[in-house]
């Protein structure tokens, strides 16, 4: 069985301990020996029902960890004192450890840790890699963020943006180490647009799609940046942009734009182009306002001066630039852009060797540095 | 086994042979310099060397204690302190020797003109745990 199927059925297998009345830090914990246990026993001995030995498994988990706990007799008269869940719960379990796992109370770091591991069914040693910290130091931020949630009623529907901003930076946070953060985030939103309809989810989930299709054209050897305007578009994954099309298209026929849905509009519509000089960049711009119009973004506004330049020249994509906050990330390589397309080289050069300085990653040094020396390089011919 | 420190200045250290700053080269001359440092760090996880390897951003602020109940002091950025660190590699390797002949092939990386660069770099070896049997 593949491990993304086991991982699967995590958070049912944790519902249902928690429906049992064992509270969710304790059900995690059971769920996630069970979870190991499986990886061990299977390739051997398949189970026929892999989520009913999940569920047995855990169980048994559960009372052994209750039974060699000191305070086991509190334990057990929380097991009978809970109540029994009544009929009609509001959300499923599955939905309801998304809304748990990103609620208010964490703080982003500790939500996107609780998501990756009771939702996704990661291992904490795992986590620790993706995000380059110490296991110890995943192991306690998660404990902490189990305590964080502990008087949360479990079945209770949340803020479904607070689930879709976890997801978005476990996407954004890309590939280092096992794990393929970018494809888990993926799952998991794929996984919850399964159980709730919510356009926005639908949004995300094709940005995501869209944004993912690129990524073998995104880098080239030694990791070296390739911006848009210049990958290999016969590396993007078609398949991968028919879907996310469909996702959005689906979402939007719904009538009810958000910010999600705006942002894969326009990665849309890149992908819609089958050379750079082909891209629709008119329909970006209109994409771009109503993402203003819905974030008041700067970021946005921005990205929005870029496509401008493209769609009106760039005069007018510095014009668009006015007025928004130099120390904005990557400002000074917007402005760069602009002034090189307005045939400016000197201000560019300095506006990349600038940008370069403030970098936010390796990578994009490098590649802000290269851009500086390419046009220093056209000066001094 | 022994962990040491190998340290890349923007500033400080003796006089750089070759002081071009790399908005300066070639495009071509930035991608072979970045391909080799690659290389190097991926050697040494072969080898079973490498420990860990971090940039920093040029921008650095400095903080200190205020007192009871204040905000910290900050103070800086500084555009002309002497010394600036800009990253370092940490390997795990058999002897000082080992450590030196690493840091002189890093020094190495290529820069304009595909030449080697030169560049200083300071190893530092870090301080251990006591050892178990100590007379």
């Amino acid at each position: 069985m593949e491990e993304a199927v086991l991982r699967a059925l995590t958070p049912a297998v944790i519902g249902v301990l928690v429906r049992r009345g064992v509270d969710f830090a304790t059900a995690e914990d059971a769920v996630q020996d069970a979870l190991v246990e499986a990886v061990r026993v299977w390739p051997t001995d398949p189970p026929r029902d892999p989520k009913g030995w999940l569920v047995a498994v855990s169980w048994r988990k559960f009372l052994d960890a209750a039974r060699a706990d000191t305070s086991r007799r509190r334990r057990e008269v929380l097991v009978e004192a809970e109540p029994a869940p009544g009929p009609g719960e509001p959300v499923d379990d599955t939905l309801a450890l998304y809304f748990l796992c990103a609620h208010p109370s964490l703080t982003s770091a500790s939500a996107v840790a609780l998501t990756l591991r009771a939702v996704g069914g990661l291992t904490t040693r795992q986590i620790a890699q993706a995000y380059l910290v110490p296991e110890s130091t995943m192991a306690q931020r998660i404990s902490r963020a189990k305590r964080t949630v502990a008087g949360v009623r479990f079945n209770q529907p949340g803020d479904v943006a607070t689930v879709l901003r976890v997801l978005y930076l476990v996407f954004n946070e890309g590939y280092s180490g096992d794990v393929d953060l970018a494809a888990e985030a993926i799952r998991l939103t794929r996984q919850l647009t399964a159980r709730i309809r919510h356009e926005e989810v639908a949004g995300l989930l094709a940005l995501m799609l869209l944004h993912h299709a690129r990524r073998a054209a995104r880098t080239a050897a030694g990791g070296r940046l390739v911006p848009l305007a210049e990958q290999d578009r016969s590396l993007w994954d078609t398949r991968l942009i028919a879907e996310g099309v469909q996702v959005l298209q689906n979402a939007l026929a719904r009538d009810r734009l958000g910010e999600y849905q705006a942002q894969a509009a326009i990665a849309a519509l890149h992908a819609d182009a089958r050379t750079t000089e082909e891209t629709d960049w008119v329909q970006i711009v209109e994409w771009y306002d109503e993402l203003v119009r819905l974030t008041d973004n700067p970021v946005a506004r921005l990205n929005r001066a870029v496509a401008v330049g493209e769609a009106d020249g760039a005069r007018a994509g510095l014009a668009a630039l006015a007025g928004l906050d130099h120390g904005l990330p990557r400002y000074s390589a917007v402005a760069a852009h602009l002034h090189e397309r307005a045939g400016d080289l000197a201000t560019a050069a300095r506006l990349y060797a600038e940008a370069a300085r403030s970098a936010p990653s390796l990578p994009e040094r490098d590649h802000l540095t290269r851009q500086a020396a390419r046009l220093n390089l056209a000066l001094r011919r | 086994m022994a962990k040491y420190l190998l340290l890349k200045h923007y500033r400080g250290g003796p006089t750089p042979l070759t002081d071009v700053p790399m908005d300066k080269w070639t495009p071509e001359e930035i991608s072979a310099h970045v391909q080799y440092m690659h290389d190097f760090a991926a050697r040494l996880e072969d080898t079973g060397e490498f420990v860990d390897a971090q940039a920093v951003s040029p921008e650095g602020t400095f903080v200190r204690y205020d007192g009871e109940g204040r905000p910290p002091v900050t103070d800086g950025p500084f555009a002309e302190t002497k010394d600036l660190i800009a990253g370092w590699m940490v390997i795990d390797v058999e002897s000082y020797e080992r450590a030196l002949e690493l840091a002189g092939e890093l020094s190495a990386a290529p820069g304009v003109g595909g030449k080697p660069l030169h560049e200083w770099l300071e190893v530092r070896p870090f301080l251990t745990a006591p050892p178990t049997i100590a007379e």
